[in-house]
């Protein structure tokens, strides 16, 4: 799309399976970053959305692969790149973490033995330099008593305590993209609060651009300036969170927002009905729209149609041609059925 | 809006019947389980069909083929009173079989149903079959079966009385590791919940989900409790001539063995594919085991 | 620990079953449960008593027929154990369970497991609460048998009985749990816990791991079975949006303790206590206009300790 764009995956798809029987997990998924932008790709389990984040650092793991597509770094064809380039564009243009911090870090080792052995694998930094850099990376992610910090092992610290280190380890190159898959998952929220708030600071300190994964809109809402809605495999639409939220165009994304429980509901007598069905399994094969098993506006042309993306609102696009919600700007925000706070 | 579930389309595995799903589970494994399963497929049949295949009698001599060499009439040659070895190895194979099945397989039930009562109600009757196992495994496992033989007498009798007393041991301290586990699975905690009785919970839920490994473990022993067997029968100890057995079979090819390497050699070949066959068993149901698992 | 405030708050919405009262179906009474921590080497040498961790202080509440009462809190907050002491899958120190006016604490044999059988469970992990070698038919007729319900003798027609509660097709009795996803693992989890036919439902997390489109299914059908069946529920969870979505009231834990407990509607209109209030604030919205900002990314000393 855009020529300034820092990340750009192009029509990726990601294939399990043999190679004669492919199961399509991923198909012709498209999506740009500019730097410093944070970016949300939201979808439930099975959507395709942590393969997708995964396939910008090469780690879709077998049996999966990238079976088509293109993924481009500043320019770098990321997918061609040879395994010592790589290393050096995981150590240095790209951090990442997951979503459970305990398991990504070494029980055995102490805190500041793994950040300061990163630290000078990466950096060729020597013992002393490493030492004062790691205080400095976990000061810069709110770590407080840095010295006595990097004594501690993994299980000595809370879960957002170790969320906060596996940060201070994703940035500590400074990298320009940081893709951060169910982060706050498996923390309570307050501490969730904190995590997404020091995301968001990290952007604005060191204008490095987020990708975040995750399956809660809340999380989604709370940081990011765009958003992609994944559902089976597929990207079924993409825009301003503002405008994903108060104008969702794809019957998938309206259900997924209508599903999402509120503080609001409180008192209210009326459940939410959900979204009835089950999404596709791995490999199910489904003509035309994905979703039009499961949707309350399905029409018998949906059978056919292919899900490419079109604008529908400035820089608004969805897959759903038949749209049966008014277009982008005819409905006022106010007039959203969903609760807002007064 | 009525939030009835659609049906997906049903999984192909959700239609085949229980004996489709076990095949399709076989078809499922490994290359290297499948090879197991076939060589252990041809001993145990040649073994169970002995008598109707093997050409000569256990014991019958021919003093005018003392020592010869495998040839068409002779698979496996002839010992120095001229007995067929081919027939020999059939029938050694087919006591050994009888034998080790029964040793084994008798320990594995034994100690699974101990340690499982171990893990799951914990306290005084862990406390109790714990040390109690824990004595066994500590006594070296040939001295005791040597020590069972000098107290009933050389013979099959030292073995099919000594192996399952020590053996069931670390089955039990197999299946009591697996419920301590298991004991605190919701599915577990769910038969309390659910108000279940004991025995219910025990042996319709737990022992099903815990057997396996103890069933993966047992292919080992499989191959020990053979070894055990002939080792004790080469050393005069287990089962005692004339009657064919493969320990006592090699232990009387070994004195001509620079003359007619084949009398100790091929019946030894014969231990050894059973030794291969059930490690590829072993090796290719827990492989199963780990893919079986959550994915 | 505050008391019930009804019709505290700003407008309160059409609050369910709220008259005439129902009787009273679960009493709990100053219930607490201690954990002693695990002493280190030099610990149980010097003969140091171990240290003692209060999961569950000193816990009161009751729960009226046909109710759904939230129990909410972050993690370590006891909410979990305390569910488990409501059937004693974890033994109570002190307090005591009423079910029915049956002493719950008091019961042993038969009489536990038949009190067991009015008072069901429902597990968070959808993977790992269903036998993974019964199918669907066998675990639900296991659960009828195994109490003598009416009907259970035919096993067919009481498995679909059950499924159909759930809004399952009958075709499901002969699939394996692994053969099902998520949301229908967890509706045979509920189902087979209905099949016994209790007075109350306590549901650990019951769709926390499940996806918000599934989610809401389940939470409507928790409503609907408190609508149809009059069954009483104790909801866990950890995120307060949920709760808010079935809830009638909600009591707040926090280090073992209720700090908070009333009309779920009256509380989260005006959260009294601070950390209630730390909850709802902290809550993600969905609302992008909702936004905290990057100024909230100071660590609190909370968070600090393990």
């Amino acid at each position: 799309m855009s020529t300034n764009s820092l990340l750009s995956i192009a029509g990726v798809r990601i294939e399990f399976g043999s190679e004669d029987e492919p199961l399509v997990a991923v198909r012709d998924v498209s999506l740009d970053i500019a730097p410093g932008e944070v970016v949300g790709l939201v979808g439930e389990s099975g959507s395709g959305k942590s393969l997708t984040c995964r396939s910008v650092m090469r780690l879709v793991a077998a049996p999966g692969r990238v079976a088509d597509g293109r993924v481009t770094f500043d320019g770098r064809d990321v997918l061609a790149m040879e395994s010592r380039e790589l290393r050096a564009f995981r150590a240095n243009d790209v951090g990442m973490i997951f979503q459970d911090p305990f398991s990504s870090l070494n029980p055995v080792f102490r805190i500041g033995d793994q950040l300061m052995e990163t630290l000078r694998a990466n950096r060729g930094l020597d013992k002393a330099e490493a030492k004062a850099e790691a205080i400095a990376l976990l000061e810069r992610v709110g770590i407080p008593d840095p010295p006595r910090r990097l004594l501690a092992y993994p299980h000595e610290l809370s879960g957002g305590m170790r969320q906060r280190i596996m940060i201070a380890l994703a940035t500590a190159s400074e990298p320009r993209l940081l893709i951060a898959d169910e982060p706050t998952t498996a923390l309570d929220v307050t501490t969730q609060a904190q995590i997404l708030a020091l995301l968001l600071k990290m952007r604005d300190d060191l204008g490095m651009a987020v990708l975040l994964v995750s399956h809660d809109f809340g999380v989604i809402a709370q940081v990011c300036d765009r958003v992609a809605v994944m559902y089976g495999g597929h990207i079924v639409e993409t825009g301003p969170v503002e405008a994903i939220y108060d104008n969702p165009q794809h019957p998938y994304t309206r259900a997924l927002l209508e599903s999402v429980p509120e503080l609001e509901s409180a008192g209210r007598a009326q459940p939410r009905a959900g979204i009835p069905g089950q999404p596709p399994e791995l490999g199910e094969v489904l003509p035309g729209c994905v979703f039009a098993p499961r949707c309350a506006f399905a029409q018998p042309e949906c059978l056919t149609i292919s899900m490419d993306l079109a604008p529908v609102g400035p820089a608004h696009a969805c897959a759903c041609p038949v749209r049966p919600f008014a277009p982008v700007g005819a409905v006022p925000a106010a007039a959203v059925p969903r609760s807002t706070e007064a | 809006m009525s939030t009835t579930v659609p049906l997906t389309p049903a999984a192909p595995v959700a239609e085949a019947t229980a004996g489709h799903r076990r095949l399709h589970r076989l078809r499922g494994l490994p290359t290297s389980a499948k090879i197991g399963f076939a060589m252990l497929a041809i001993l145990v049949l040649a073994a169970a069909l002995a008598p109707l295949i093997a050409p000569y009698g256990q014991n019958q001599l021919d003093f005018a083929q003392q020592l010869a060499s495998p040839s068409s009439s002779h698979l496996f040659g002839t010992d120095d009173t001229g007995r067929d070895v081919f027939t020999r190895t059939l029938y050694g194979l087919r006591v050994d079989l009888l034998i080790v099945l029964f040793v084994t397989y008798i320990a594995v039930p034994i100690g699974v149903l101990a340690g499982a009562a171990a893990g799951y109600f914990g306290g005084w009757v862990d406390a109790v079959i714990s040390r109690v196992v824990d004595v066994v495994v500590a006594f070296p496992f040939f001295v005791l079966v040597i020590a069972i033989v000098a107290i009933v007498g050389p013979g099959v009798k030292g073995v099919i009385i000594g192996v399952p007393l020590a053996g069931w041991a670390l089955y039990a301290r197999l299946a009591r590791s697996e419920m301590l586990v298991m004991r605190e699975q919701p599915f577990m905690l769910a038969t309390t919940a659910l108000g279940y009785t004991r025995r219910r919970a025990i042996f319709r839920h737990a022992i099903p989900n815990l057997i396996r490994s103890s069933l993966i473990y047992s292919t080992v022993d499989l191959v020990v409790n053979m070894l055990l067997l002939a080792s004790l029968s080469y050393l005069g100890l287990g089962a005692q001539p004339p009657n064919a057995e493969l320990g006592t079979v090699i232990a009387q090819g070994q004195s001509t063995l620079l003359d007619a390497w084949w009398v100790a050699t091929l019946p030894g070949l014969v231990l050894v594919a059973f030794g291969v066959a059930v490690g590829l068993i072993g090796d290719g149901l827990s492989d199963g085991k780990l893919r079986g698992g959550r994915s | 620990m505050s008391t019930e405030r009804p019709g505290f708050g700003p407008t309160v919405p059409d609050v369910v079953h709220v008259t005439p009262p129902k009787p009273n179906v679960l009493e709990v009474e100053n219930v607490t449960k201690e954990f002693a921590l695990r002493r280190s080497l030099g610990e149980i040498v010097s003969r140091t008593d171990p240290e003692v961790h209060r999961a569950v202080d000193d816990v009161s509440f009751t729960l009226r027929q046909g109710e759904i009462l939230g129990l909410a809190g972050g993690s370590g907050s006891g909410k979990t154990t305390l569910a488990r002491c409501l059937i004693r899958l974890v033994e109570p120190d002190a307090g005591k369970v009423r079910l029915g006016g049956a002493d719950m604490l008091a019961a042993q044999g038969d009489e536990l497991r038949e009190l067991r059988r009015r008072m069901q469970m429902v597990f968070q992990d959808p993977y790992a609460s269903l036998n993974p070698r019964m199918t669907v038919g066998q675990a639900l007729h296991e659960a009828g048998r195994a109490h003598h319900r009416p009907g259970a003798e035919d096993g067919p027609a009481f498995v679909a009985r059950a499924l159909e509660r759930v809004h399952l097709s009958a075709r499901f009795a002969d699939r394996k749990p692994k053969e099902l996803s998520g949301g229908q693992r967890q509706r045979v989890a509920v189902a087979r816990a209905l099949a016994v036919d209790p007075e109350v439902l306590i549901a650990d997390e019951a769709v926390s791991a499940l996806d918000v489109s599934v989610q809401a299914q389940l939470l409507k059908l928790f409503v609907d079975l408190r609508d149809e069946l009059g069954v009483a529920i104790v909801f866990v969870a950890h995120q307060l949006a949920v709760i808010a979505e079935v809830a009638d009231r909600v009591a707040i834990m926090q280090t073992g303790r209720i700090v908070e407990i009333g009309e779920t509607a009256a509380v989260f209109g005006a959260p009294q206590h601070e950390y209630t209030q730390a909850l709802l604030g902290a809550h993600p919205r969905p609302n992008p206009r909702l936004r905290k900002g990057a100024a909230a990314a100071t660590t609190t000393t909370a968070e600090v300790a393990t």
